[in-house]
């Protein structure tokens, strides 16, 4: 790492949407050759900030200077021609064409296919040829005549990379690069990278991984909440440090919450295991227990199994083995009707998605799950009069802030359709509660109301196992707290502020709760 | 507030379902002038000769009635399985396998009371037709294909089995043409008015897209094909077996467009012959389409088709405009409706 030349510097870079700060005056900078990382939470403003340098989001202030030059980047193509490129978490790749065509198709202009189509077939051989010396060049593996297709995901990512390569960047970012790849390709991807920096490049990887700050980068910045609240030299500093920046210790959220009265075990999840399309294990002999009168939070980083959870308990998809007992009944192998009949309800993390019909009245998604039980079906017709009531009397406990039940349920705002969902699965006095990502997307004022309702249900009786990538939801709800980690449970702590850091290593797979409680004090 | 927001709604709805049609109604006619001018016809000429192909004598309009009632039945059908998100391009092919049912039953049940035969070769034709369009359902949910390439496939297969049928097994006794001899008699369906060829049939395609609006609106079978047809992932975390959906709705549509094969056999021509359809099933997208998949708007889109339909002839004799003029103008309509709507909904957005 050469400290002379600053090849990128960021300052008083903001960035509002609607009342969030997503980026709130943050500097960086990169030296020629070197590696740095890019480290925070979920939401933490890593990603608006590398997409305001790829020129994807305009700034509301700050300046951007490549080589100590002051550069106005409005779009990507302006980026690329500055010599900076991104490889995207998901691949920006067309499956249909070969590795060469997809190299080429981002540098030849598009307004004429025609002219592209010419080329490629015509000059195939040649564009082969040179797209094979960029990658051998780099000591990249790939055939550029392979499509792509046919390649592993850590091959398409190779390609991504050699797209970047073949233009002539100087400045690379590579967004959670290694959140599909397997253990070896993340060793391969890294010994790249280090070559890549050796020979003068510089690296921006977006991670919350702290072991592959640890093992990869030069420098690190942490990020939380749209402000850079440290800057380390990583052979400086450890991994203990680092969760403690990236987790952070201000209490923003608070609830009023009286000690859990638990009950006997509701849920009961065994060795829990299910595997995706691809062969991955997704969930991987999970086991976990919810007792009635007890929230139990999974705290975790998205993307770690948590929805395949849910939907495994809620009968959306099948677990290849394991069982699931809620209340003393199986539940695998049963349909979702069935499920919720047995008084396990959901509150999926997609409420636009899941949870809701969009194009339906408000009053026909409160029977979503009933519309063909009495009183809302007799006599083999619907009733909307006995929907209508209902759906008034929900609206009214529920506090859903609309002028008719007879509105589509896409007229509400995010809160309100969100009350409509609580409305459904809560009107039941459910024995079993899921709630993924309750929160999502809700201003204060509903997260509040959603979090009470939670609470209200506890002290019902009800188990919840409340999913949410959201640690400050999880601390303010959860009596006990289990982390999930590629698909396992890597520990269990009480749900107390004071393990928030404990968490943040289980959460970035550092170490599990034993180890953990073992080397930090 | 309520009152007002309420009656935005509905006026939203009248616009989109209403106003637009007509509009796309009469922008394909301004079209139309325009290509007949181009090509060096009178545009006044062919209009009025189309005006009075229409409504010219009462003949005429008992002719576009018989023409509507395939279209309405078809397109009644073929909106329940839009509804549920399905696109069923196979009304031509279960509308064969329909007609071939109901000649079936027409050719052999001549004995039984006509209480009980014509019902029975409606019947068969829906299920033929039914279960023609569950071999698409099936594949849609079983194996994952998509059904707009497979009812296309099943209509190429409908139609070579009625060729075969009436070239081979039920091919009329003296072995000439290609179709079957006439069916009984008897079963030929009533006309509802003397001179005109519109039959009893133009009766059930008033009554069932009424039908299948209640069944679409008012029951919970109806409520749970919508509920698929908008947002499938919902539908399957609310306990809605969405698979099963998707396999009522299209065989319900292919068993409205084999009553529809049926009808046309028993009521307007009488035996079964090669290509029996000249594109019902096709045209009866078009009239769900216009109809914004409401069954019931079915009966009026079905109508202008049909009416359409009759008009050109008279267009094509009194003014020597090849009858495919109109064909230009049903894609017209459809092109231009669906183009308004697009504009409207980013208009709404907007706004």
């Amino acid at each position: 790492m050469s400290e002379q030349t600053l090849r990128l510097r960021l300052a008083g870079i903001s960035k509002h949407f609607g009342a969030v700060h997503a980026n709130n005056n943050i500097a960086l900078e990169v030296a020629a050759g070197e590696i740095h990382c890019l480290l925070g939470e979920n939401g933490a403003g890593k990603s608006t900030l590398m997409n305001i340098l790829y020129g994807l989001v305009r700034p509301d202030a700050g300046e951007i200077f490549l080589d100590d030059k002051p550069a106005a980047i409005h779009s990507p193509y302006q980026a690329i021609e500055l010599g900076i490129g991104m490889v995207h978490q998901h691949f920006m790749l067309v499956p249909t064409l070969t590795v060469a065509e997809n190299v080429i198709l981002a540098t030849r202009p598009l307004f004429s296919l025609r002219r592209l189509r010419e080329t490629v077939i015509r000059d195939r051989r040649a564009i082969e040829r040179q797209v094979g010396e960029v990658a051998q060049r780099y000591g990249l593996k790939i055939d550029p005549a392979a499509r792509v297709s046919s390649l592993s995901v850590g091959e398409q990512q190779r390609v991504e990379i050699v797209k970047a390569l073949y233009r002539g960047v100087n400045l690379l970012i590579l967004d959670e690069p290694t959140a599909v790849l397997t253990p070896q390709e993340t060793a391969d991807l890294f010994q790249t990278l280090r070559s890549f920096a050796a020979g003068g490049l510089s690296i921006i990887l977006i991670t919350h991984k702290l072991h592959e700050v640890m093992a990869i980068s030069d420098r690190v910045t942490v990020l939380r909440d749209g402000r850079v609240v440290g800057r380390r030299i990583t052979r400086e500093t450890d991994m203990h440090e680092l969760a403690g920046l990236m987790v952070g210790r201000d209490v923003r959220l608070t609830v009023d919450k009286t000690p859990a009265r638990p009950g006997a075990p509701a849920l009961v999840i065994d060795r829990l295991t299910v595997v995706g399309g691809d062969g991955r294990r997704l969930l991987d002999n999970l086991s976990l227990q919810v007792a009635a009168g007890e929230i139990l939070g999974v705290a975790g980083v998205d993307g770690n199994g948590q929805r395949e959870l849910a939907l495994a308990i809620t009968g959306v998809i099948r677990p290849a083995s394991g069982a699931i007992i809620a209340n003393g009944q199986a539940l695998v192998g049963r349909t979702p009707r069935q499920i919720a009949d047995a008084g396990v309800r959901h509150i999926p993390e997609d409420r636009q998605h899941m949870g809701l019909i969009l194009e339906f009245p408000i009053a026909d998604n409160f029977v979503l799950k009933a519309f063909d039980r009495a009183p809302y079906t007799a006599h083999g017709l619907l009733q909307p009069a006995a929907i209508t009531a209902y759906a008034q009397t929900l609206i009214e406990r529920f506090d859903v802030r609309t002028p008719s039940p007879a509105l589509p349920a896409a007229n509400l705002s995010g809160g309100n359709q969100q009350k409509v969902v609580l409305g459904r699965e809560l009107d039941s006095q459910p024995r079993v509660l899921v709630a993924a990502q309750p929160t999502r997307g809700l201003d204060v004022g509903a997260t509040e109301y959603v979090h009470k309702a939670l609470l209200a249900q506890r002290d019902a009786g009800a188990a919840i196992l409340l999913i949410s990538t959201e640690l400050e939801e999880v601390l303010a709800l959860s009596d006990r707290i289990v982390v999930i980690y590629e698909g396992r449970i890597v520990g269990e702590v009480p749900g107390d502020r004071a393990n928030a850091q404990k968490i943040g290593l289980m959460m970035a797979g550092v170490q599990t709760a034993s180890q953990a409680g073992g080397e930090y004090k | 507030m309520t009152t007002a927001t309420l009656s935005r709604q509905t006026g939203a709805a009248l616009w989109r379902n209403v106003a637009l049609p007509i509009l796309a109604i009469l922008a394909a006619l301004l079209v139309g002038a325009l290509m007949l001018t181009l090509s060096g016809f009178n545009v006044l000429a062919a209009y009025s000769a189309l005006w009075s192909g229409i409504f010219g004598n009462a003949r005429n309009l008992g002719e576009a009635m018989m023409r509507a009632t395939p279209l309405i039945l078809i397109g009644a059908g073929i909106a329940i399985a839009f509804r549920c998100g399905i696109w069923n391009i196979g009304a031509e092919g279960q509308f064969y396998m329909g007609a071939a049912a109901g000649a079936l039953i027409g050719l052999s049940a001549g004995d039984l009371p006509v209480w009980l035969s014509i019902p029975a070769a409606l019947l068969f034709g829906a299920l033929c037709g039914g279960l023609w369009a569950a071999i698409a359902g099936w594949l849609k949910v079983r194996l994952g294909l998509n059904e707009v390439v497979t009812t296309i496939m099943l209509n190429y297969i409908a139609i070579g089995i009625v060729g075969y049928l009436v070239t081979g097994p039920m091919q009329e006794a003296s072995r000439y043409n290609p179709q079957t001899d006439e069916i009984a008699a008897g079963m030929v369906l009533p006309r509802l008015l003397p001179g005109m060829r519109v039959h009893a049939g133009f009766l059930l395609a008033l009554i069932l897209p009424v039908l299948a609006a209640i069944l679409l609106f008012r029951t919970p079978l109806g409520f749970a094909l919508r509920a698929v047809g908008y947002n499938p992932e919902a539908a399957l975390h609310a306990g809605i077996n969405v698979n099963r959906q998707y396999v009522l709705a299209i065989s319900l549509s292919g068993a409205a467009a084999g009553i529809a094969g049926a009808v046309e056999v028993l009521g307007v021509i009488g035996r079964l012959y090669e290509n029996i359809s000249p594109g019902y099933g096709f045209t009866g997208i078009a009239v769900s389409l216009l109809a914004a998949n409401h069954p019931v708007g079915t009966i009026f889109s079905g109508l202008l088709f049909g009416a359409l339909t009759t008009g050109a002839e008279l267009m094509q004799l009194t003014a020597k405009i090849p009858s495919a003029m109109t064909f230009s103008l049903q894609g017209l309509i459809i092109a231009f409706l669906v183009s308004f709507r697009a504009m409207q909904g980013r208009v709404w957005r907007r706004g």
